[in-house]
């Protein structure tokens, strides 16, 4: 791919702040590396208003780093990141995130209500309290998982579908505009798939923008309507439809296509073949 | 006996009671540092941290006699004492970094790197003021033997300053020890945090080199949050827990110091924190050995409970006298063996949620974290409602398939 030439974007003039403002996640030539080794190489990506697009690639494709280094979790080697037009820096406060689940100890003594309270740290700040006011909107967060009957619940002894549901109240508490997750749908179980499937689609409705990292090919088309191809770099970006197709998913999987549906889907590799073409 | 009444009691005179309360304070908010510092999961820097205190305490030392000051002015020591520490500090984190090697490797090499240094100044302050004690040995294990008022005076002042700060920071500190990731996501500066955290450690262990010493100060700093994990499963609750057994260590180690100043004080504060440790073992509600003991006693009467309904629910000969024992004291069966309404309700109710819980283990098979899974528990104690709807819907299913 030719390199096009780098246009300087003048982000200090007001036309290109609203031009930019409406878009809730825009990344120009990111790459971070670790140690000497890129994991992301010089992406750019645009995701649009009020979408609910899954970022999918092979094993170590990036997909999580693109999300921390978005956040500034990781550090980047280059590359600009922007939020609703700011620098992300500046936008963290209309942004939630959903680390992978693994990425925890659950056996830090704390309960499920104390973890969704988390999501309200910017208004409480160091010393605040929690009003009852508080307390109501941690419940409708929890409700709206179906947890509502878990607040007092140790996390400790949760199951996995139950801990990804606290975490994805959590970042309902934040009331952020932006929600980007990690992996929320894997290693969980169909009822958990679906509830939380449910709540991202009505944060869709609501004019919300979520991206997920997705591992499972076979639910894209049913669940997103915009879909990130990445394998280190950017493979492609758009609707569902005319992007999850069998070329783009050749060029980011490579001979690891076949593979790692049977692999995820547990089924023979003449079956993944016929779902790779119908995806096509 | 007399002598550690009146100590405890604050009786053995106005610099006694203010040591003693001094060390409470001290011991307190170093039950509640260390709780963070063990929720983070780096208890270990700190003793890097504290062994790096001894080559500071030297110079300064060396440095006030050199000038002609009275070498154990306790400010200057405690300041050259941070000062080191906090070299200590950035080399273990330089190192951990920057190189290949890991935080137990880094933290190695400066305790012994900083103790040996340590120690050899130590040895040339003795040689050097051959007549004269120069009470640095006292930093080692502690002592609180002829304390001066305003030494008293600046340990409680800043065990008091470390509680606001701890107070202050508790947020933070409990969210990036849980989640750094999410932390740093919601605007927490994580690397300041942990510098915060590192800094109290530090401050914790120049105001209590003079009571409890550089070698024995990380005790007072770990021992109190283990103690208190066993008491709850909270993270603010352990704060308390752990700063109030601190305080009550500090206070009773001092107090015996008072009937026993021979003894290193150090030493005596955390013998009784290792006899609270103790104690919180063995009898602690939520993870006591005596608490265990007894959930382990109700899993295997809840066990056999299940066993004797499904039995009555089947229609089956009990044989087992512990399974006979559980179900008659419940109620559920006669004297002769015979099953009552009641038991014959429970019973059917058991063989609900036992197909249930079949269900269950097969749709939640890939997260079979919790041990609830395996099916004791009625099921919408453990399952949220749509989990438990789902089940019933496969459940409705098979029955109806069953029928045809």
């Amino acid at each position: 791919m030719p390199q096009k030439p780098l246009t300087v974007m003048p982000l200090t003039s007001e036309a290109a702040r609203e031009s930019t403002a409406d878009v809730p996640l825009a990344i120009r030539g990111l790459t971070v590396a670790y140690g000497d080794k890129p994991a992301v190489f010089s992406v750019d990506a645009t995701f649009k208003s009020a979408s609910l697009t899954a970022i999918i690639g092979p094993n170590g494709a990036g997909k999580s780093t693109l999300l921390k280094a978005s956040l500034g979790i990781v550090p980047k080697v280059s590359g600009q990141v922007t939020c609703f037009g700011k620098p992300m820096a500046r936008g963290l406060h209309r942004v939630a995130y959903v680390p992978q689940r693994a990425s925890v100890d659950w056996d830090f003594p704390t309960r499920v209500t104390d973890v969704v309270a988390m999501g309200l740290y910017r208004e409480l700040g160091l010393l605040r309290w929690l009003r009852p006011s508080d307390h109501r909107r941690i419940e409708a967060c929890l409700d709206r998982v179906g947890m509502g009957a878990f607040a007092d619940r140790q996390i400790g002894q949760l199951s996995g579908g139950q801990q990804q549901r606290v975490f994805l109240a959590r970042a309902l508490a934040q009331g952020a505009d932006l929600y980007l997750l990690d992996e929320p749908l894997a290693g969980v179980d169909a009822a958990t798939e679906s509830a939380i499937i449910g709540v991202l689609k009505s944060l869709r409705c609501e004019g919300k923008t979520v991206i997920a990292v997705h591992h499972d090919l076979s639910t894209v088309r049913e669940y997103f309507d915009q879909v990130f191809l990445i394998d280190v770099r950017r493979i492609a970006e758009g609707p569902t439809a005319t992007t999850f197709t069998m070329a783009n998913l050749q060029t980011a999987y490579g001979g690891r296509l076949a593979s790692s549906l049977v692999q995820e889907l547990g089924i023979s590799g003449r079956s993944a073949q016929a779902i790779a073409e119908g995806a096509a | 006996m007399a002598a550690l009444l009146d100590a405890l009691l604050l009786r053995s005179g106005y610099n006694a009671a203010l040591v003693a309360i001094g060390a409470a304070l001290l011991g307190s908010a170093a039950g509640a540092v260390g709780t963070f510092l063990y929720l983070r999961k780096r208890a270990l820097v700190a003793d890097a941290i504290t062994h790096a205190t001894l080559p500071g305490i030297c110079l300064a030392f060396m440095g006030l006699t050199a000038l002609g000051l009275d070498g154990r002015n306790l400010s200057a020591l405690l300041a050259g004492a941070a000062v080191s520490a906090g070299m200590g500090l950035v080399a273990v984190e330089w190192m951990t970094r920057r190189t290949r090697l890991g935080e137990d490797a880094a933290i190695g090499a400066v305790l012994s790197v900083f103790f040996g240094l340590g120690v050899v100044l130590l040895t040339v302050i003795q040689a050097m003021s051959q007549g004269r004690q120069a009470g640095l040995q006292g930093f080692l294990l502690g002592s609180t033997a002829g304390m001066l008022y305003s030494e008293a005076l600046l340990i409680a002042a800043g065990g008091s300053a470390a509680v606001v700060a701890v107070v202050t920071l508790r947020r933070p500190m409990t969210f990036v020890a849980f989640d750094a990731e999410h932390a740093s996501a919601i605007g927490i500066d994580v690397r300041a945090v942990d510098f915060a955290m590192m800094g109290l450690v530090m401050a914790i262990t120049v105001i209590g080199l003079k009571v409890v010493g550089l070698i024995l100060i990380v005790a007072l700093l770990i021992i109190p949050p283990v103690s208190a994990r066993f008491w709850s499963e909270q993270s603010d609750r352990i704060v308390i827990a752990a700063a109030a057994l601190g305080a009550a260590a500090g206070y009773v180690g001092a107090a015996l110091s008072v009937t026993a100043p021979k003894l290193p004080t150090g030493a005596l504060i955390v013998l009784f924190s290792a006899a609270l440790f103790v104690l919180s073992l063995l009898l602690a509600p939520a993870r006591g050995v005596v608490a265990t003991l007894l959930r382990r006693q109700r899993f295997r009467k809840a066990v056999h409970l299940r066993q004797g309904l499904l039995s009555l629910a089947h229609r089956e000969r009990i044989l087992d006298g512990l399974t006979l024992s559980v179900l008659r004291r419940r109620g559920f069966i006669r004297r002769d063996g015979v099953a009552t309404e009641r038991g014959l309700k429970a019973a059917a109710e058991a063989l609900r949620n036992e197909r249930r819980w079949d269900i269950a283990r097969e749709l939640h098979r890939t997260e079979l974290a919790t041990s609830e899974l395996i099916g004791l528990a009625p099921i919408d104690t453990v399952l949220t409602r749509d989990e438990v709807a789902a089940i019933d819907r496969r459940l409705a299913l098979s029955g109806s398939k069953g029928v045809a």
